[in-house]
């Protein structure tokens, strides 16, 4: 088990995102809301840099009591990470492949101690 | 423990910056993972952004009148302007980054177009010796209803393309625009250009209504025949289309549009016996994927049995015309049976026929790995379909000539 040097917490703002390297490949590691992620940053699709690509929240449809549509919103609650090369989305706290859910990102443990981040590979 | 390794430190994303090459790292390491600097890799569907390049190019239009309409009219974004623009967001409101971020990549070498130095600087990444550059906006051309702008805008462009980019650099050739709206001068486009450094063929955009076997354009098939240069059908979508129309989502246009203007140029070109009449024009259809021609097939070869009559100039079933043709990959279907596909490829004749293309940097771009990585296929069958059938249909040298940088 390896533990791999993210940064000080104290200068990782909330919506972080950093890239380290792991033996198996890059690791992307996201700060969001006072929490830390951190996945494989190799997307399930073609291989893109999932990590780096925007965080934007789940876009619904809007659907009256009538089942009529009535626009679409963003769900804050719903955070997604998106990969840059194509545009698939991951949830940003759990890794799980929007667009099929049987599909998911390898997840990494994140530890604190004191001011320091480590993933643990 | 703790890791220390040099040059693995923690690295922000940044959105502040782009560089075509260092943003297909992985692309690139799973392309030296495969040893694709082994082999030939042709990109038979590629993109630049004219568009960018519009002040150059409109320098090319020859009627001084157009000239000043384009001109003046580009210097105003966001009105109406001579050459309108396509409605959709294919950057997926700005998820696909590169698409915002490639204006901040820098190109120090100012001897050549920046074009040729971020067209390359991908290539590498991907593994492509050659790439068959397109244009982006002009997809949408052929919607003009102003018939002499097409002209105008498919020569200046060709012409810009020629001296700027294929004159310079051999690994970028072209199939060029032909302005279909103007049947004299498609046959002249021809004439005029097709005998210049880097053109491997011309191109007719697939989004327009004008039948493809109308007698107005056999003098330009024969013409392509006679001098060797194959023809290509270049899909994309019209919303403003009756049937396209019906659509509200750009997902919905963009699946079915790309499949349907080809579906309808095929069918004219087979049941109206061209491939009889130009027997040794060689015929390519870009960026439908596959399914579309596998369906076809069959839709064809079945009516066709009870209704000969209707198109006497065949001598085959129109499948068999078909599968001499060739089909570029990108955006490929890739079912979650793979038997599915393996029958495509068998119903395409992909070992012969199929050509890959990655068609980046647009937002579904294809990597080679979707062909290497199929383990139906031979690894005959995967340099066949990567590089040696583009390689046969345009005349190419099969020596690989890229340089696949190394970041592992």
């Amino acid at each position: 088990m390896t533990e791999i040097f993210v940064g000080k917490s104290s200068n990782l703002k909330d919506d972080a995102q950093i890239i380290v390297r792991g033996a198996r490949g890059e690791i992307g590691v996201f700060r969001h809301e006072g929490a830390f992620y951190a996945y494989a940053n190799t997307c399930l699709h073609s291989g893109g840099p999932a990590c780096e690509g925007l965080i934007l929240p789940q876009v619904v449809d809007v659907i009256d009591e009538n089942r009529a549509y009535r626009g679409q919103v963003f769900d804050e609650t719903r955070m997604h990470f998106v990969c840059p090369w194509h545009g698939w989305e991951y949830e940003l706290k759990t890794g799980v492949c929007v667009g099929d859910r049987k599909q998911r990102l390898r997840k990494y443990e994140v530890v604190q101690r004191g001011d320091d981040v480590f993933v643990i590979e | 423990m703790t890791q220390k390794t040099p040059g693995a430190a923690p690295r922000d994303v940044r959105f502040d910056e782009f560089h075509s090459q260092h943003s297909l790292k992985n692309a690139a390491i799973a392309a030296r993972k495969r040893n694709y600097q082994d082999f030939l890799i042709v990109d038979v569907d590629a993109h630049h952004y004219e568009s960018e390049s519009y002040a150059d190019v409109f320098e090319f239009i020859e009627s001084p009148v157009i000239r000043r309409h384009a001109i003046e009219s580009s210097r105003r974004g966001g009105r109406s302007s001579m050459l309108g623009g396509a409605v959709g967001d294919q950057g997926l409101g700005g998820r696909i980054t590169r698409h915002w971020l490639r204006g901040k990549e820098r190109v120090e070498d100012t001897s050549k177009h920046r074009d040729i130095t971020t067209t390359l600087r991908w290539m590498d990444a991907m593994g492509v010796d050659y790439c068959c550059l397109f244009p982006t906006p002009m997809l949408f051309l052929g919607t003009h209803p102003q018939v002499e702008i097409e002209v105008a805008m498919a020569r200046a462009y060709n012409r810009w393309l020629c001296e700027r980019i294929l004159a310079h650099e051999k690994r970028i050739i072209s199939m060029l625009y032909l302005p279909f709206n103007d049947p004299d001068e498609t046959y002249r486009m021809v004439k005029d250009f097709g005998d210049k450094k880097g053109v491997v063929g011309f191109m007719i955009t697939a989004p327009r209504y004008k039948p493809v076997h109308d007698n107005a354009y056999m003098k330009t098939y024969r013409l392509l025949e006679e001098m060797g240069k194959p023809i290509s059908f270049h899909a994309a979508y019209n919303w403003s289309d009756q049937s396209l129309a019906l659509t509200n989502r750009f997902i919905s246009v963009h699946a079915l549009g790309f499949m349907w203007f080809n579906m309808v140029h095929m069918t004219n070109w087979v049941i109206n016996g061209l491939p009889e009449r130009f027997p040794k024009l060689k015929v390519m259809w870009i960026e439908s994927g596959l399914t579309w021609a596998y369906s076809l097939m069959q839709r064809l070869d079945h009516s066709y049995m009870m209704r000969t009559s209707d198109c006497p100039a065949l001598k085959r079933k129109p499948s068999e015309y078909m599968r001499e043709m060739f089909f570029s990959s990108q955006p490929m279907e890739i079912p979650d049976d793979p038997s599915i596909l393996e029958a495509t490829f068998k119903m395409i004749k992909a070992d012969t026929q199929l050509v890959w293309s990655s068609d980046y940097p647009h937002w579904d771009f294809d990597l080679p790995g979707v062909i290497y990585d199929q383990p139906f296929l031979s690894e005959q069958a995967k340099r066949n379909i990567l590089g040696g059938n583009a390689a046969r249909f345009f005349g190419l040298d099969t020596a690989p000539v890229k340089n696949i940088p190394i970041y592992e």
